[in-house]
């Protein structure tokens, strides 16, 4: 499908999650961004490599990323941003087939389908974890070289750890 | 009150509406502990769970606990006291004006029109199936059977209370909308139509949560909350199935 088309669908899909799942208003935006890059990078990757557990990681990767510049940008949760990226990229339709092929009896089937859906849901786990770890590095060593005069240690750990 | 009384009534109440919202267990103990820093409450201590929160202030007083009865995906709340929890500790609030604003988002806090959330979940089941690369002949009955599913979904969980019966419920339905539409030729694709039309049902927060408390070392918050997202995608899939079975 045309990317275009996609990126229109996958941010209107973010931003209709959004409402489901009330973010703030102000947010909503950003919401559809990071759903739309999520899924553009999911796609041009999935299309590159024909592995969906590599680019749902890359995918997966990429919205937690982009989750925690906005939420240290706008001073808001990371989680508000991650949550309606990721969901396009849950393996819904893997499951399904292997749930469905449960219901025929088809037992070799279903088990590869749900290997399969289970190792996606394994990549967007270790996509969330990476770029959880990468933002810790990188706040760290920040830190390091800007060693600013804060008043108030408080406000110092307030900036590396509430995301 | 005395100013001990509302700090720890403060730090309850923000872990608290954080939890309804669907925070992570870290993120509310972490806000917790800092409300608590800012007043001079060293050495304090919390400990959330998705069912509960313990908090104690220091050695010489006792130990609160707080029930938590209800868990929504309200990032809105989340947002609002994380917001209200760094103006405490940049001091740009005083502790009683941080405890009345709080009161106000536990008593005053909207969520978006029901309407508008009916909608939203068309629009997710709609366009679930067209990235998916389903045909676009299904579109307006997977609009229309997602938007149907949420409604009975969430109706059924104000009415009855049992969470996973009302997600089991709401696949069924969709299961049996979908099949009389591939029956009276709305749709074309009886998997693309069920596909779509449960996505806005599926647990992404519950997941997304359930891996960052591992992370962060709340096994039991982690691993409760990743039985939750299991168990509802089971209640789901076990709908769906039951209607494919005939």
């Amino acid at each position: 499908m045309d990317y275009l088309v996609e990126a229109v669908l996958s941010f209107l899909a973010a931003v209709a999650f959004g409402v489901l799942f009330n973010a703030p208003r102000r947010m909503l935006i950003h919401c559809g961004v990071v759903g739309t890059v999520g899924w553009l990078v999911f796609s041009i990757s999935r299309s590159q490599t024909d592995d969906q557990v590599v680019a749902t990681f890359l995918g997966a990767f990429t919205i937690a990323l982009l989750s925690h510049i906005f939420a240290r940008r706008r001073k808001m949760p990371m989680i508000l941003f991650s949550v309606t990226g990721i969901i396009v990229l849950v393996p819904g339709s893997s499951a399904y087939n292997a749930m469905r092929h449960v219901v025929e009896q088809d037992y070799l089937t279903a088990i590869e389908l749900g290997t399969r859906a289970l190792l996606i849901s394994g990549a967007i786990a270790m996509g969330l974890v990476f770029a959880e770890i990468i933002m810790q590095i990188y706040s760290k060593v920040y830190g390091r070289l800007t060693k600013k005069k804060k008043t108030d240690a408080l406000v110092n750990i307030e900036d590396t750890r509430q995301l | 009150m005395s100013n001990y009384e509302i700090t720890v009534e403060c730090c309850l109440l923000a872990g608290r509406l954080m939890i309804e919202g669907g925070a992570e267990t870290y993120r509310a103990e972490d806000t917790m502990e800092r409300m608590a820093r800012s007043q001079h409450l060293i050495g304090s201590q919390s400990f959330v769970m998705p069912t509960g929160i313990m908090f104690s202030g220091n050695n010489n007083a006792p130990t609160r606990l707080m029930r938590v009865n209800t868990r929504v995906t309200d990032l809105e709340k989340v947002a609002m006291v994380n917001s209200i929890s760094r103006r405490l500790v940049n001091q740009e609030l005083t502790i009683e004006e941080a405890y009345d604003e709080l009161r106000k988002i536990e008593t005053e806090h909207k969520t978006f029109p029901f309407w508008l959330q009916i909608i939203a979940a068309g629009i997710t089941s709609g366009a679930f199936l067209l990235l998916l690369g389903f045909d676009i002949l299904n579109l307006p009955a997977a609009m229309v059977i997602g938007a149907l599913g949420y409604v009975i979904a969430t109706l059924l969980e104000v009415k009855t209370r049992v969470k996973f019966f009302a997600e089991f419920f709401a696949a069924l339905i969709i299961g049996i909308a979908a099949y009389s539409a591939v029956y009276l030729g709305f749709g074309s694709n009886l998997d693309g139509l069920i596909i779509g039309s449960v996505i806005p049902l599926v647990p992404g927060l519950l997941i997304t949560n359930a891996v960052r408390d591992l992370m962060a070392g709340h096994f039991v918050s982690g691993l409760s909350k990743g039985a939750e997202a299991f168990l509802t995608a089971f209640a789901i899939g076990a709908g769906v199935a039951l209607v494919l079975s005939f």
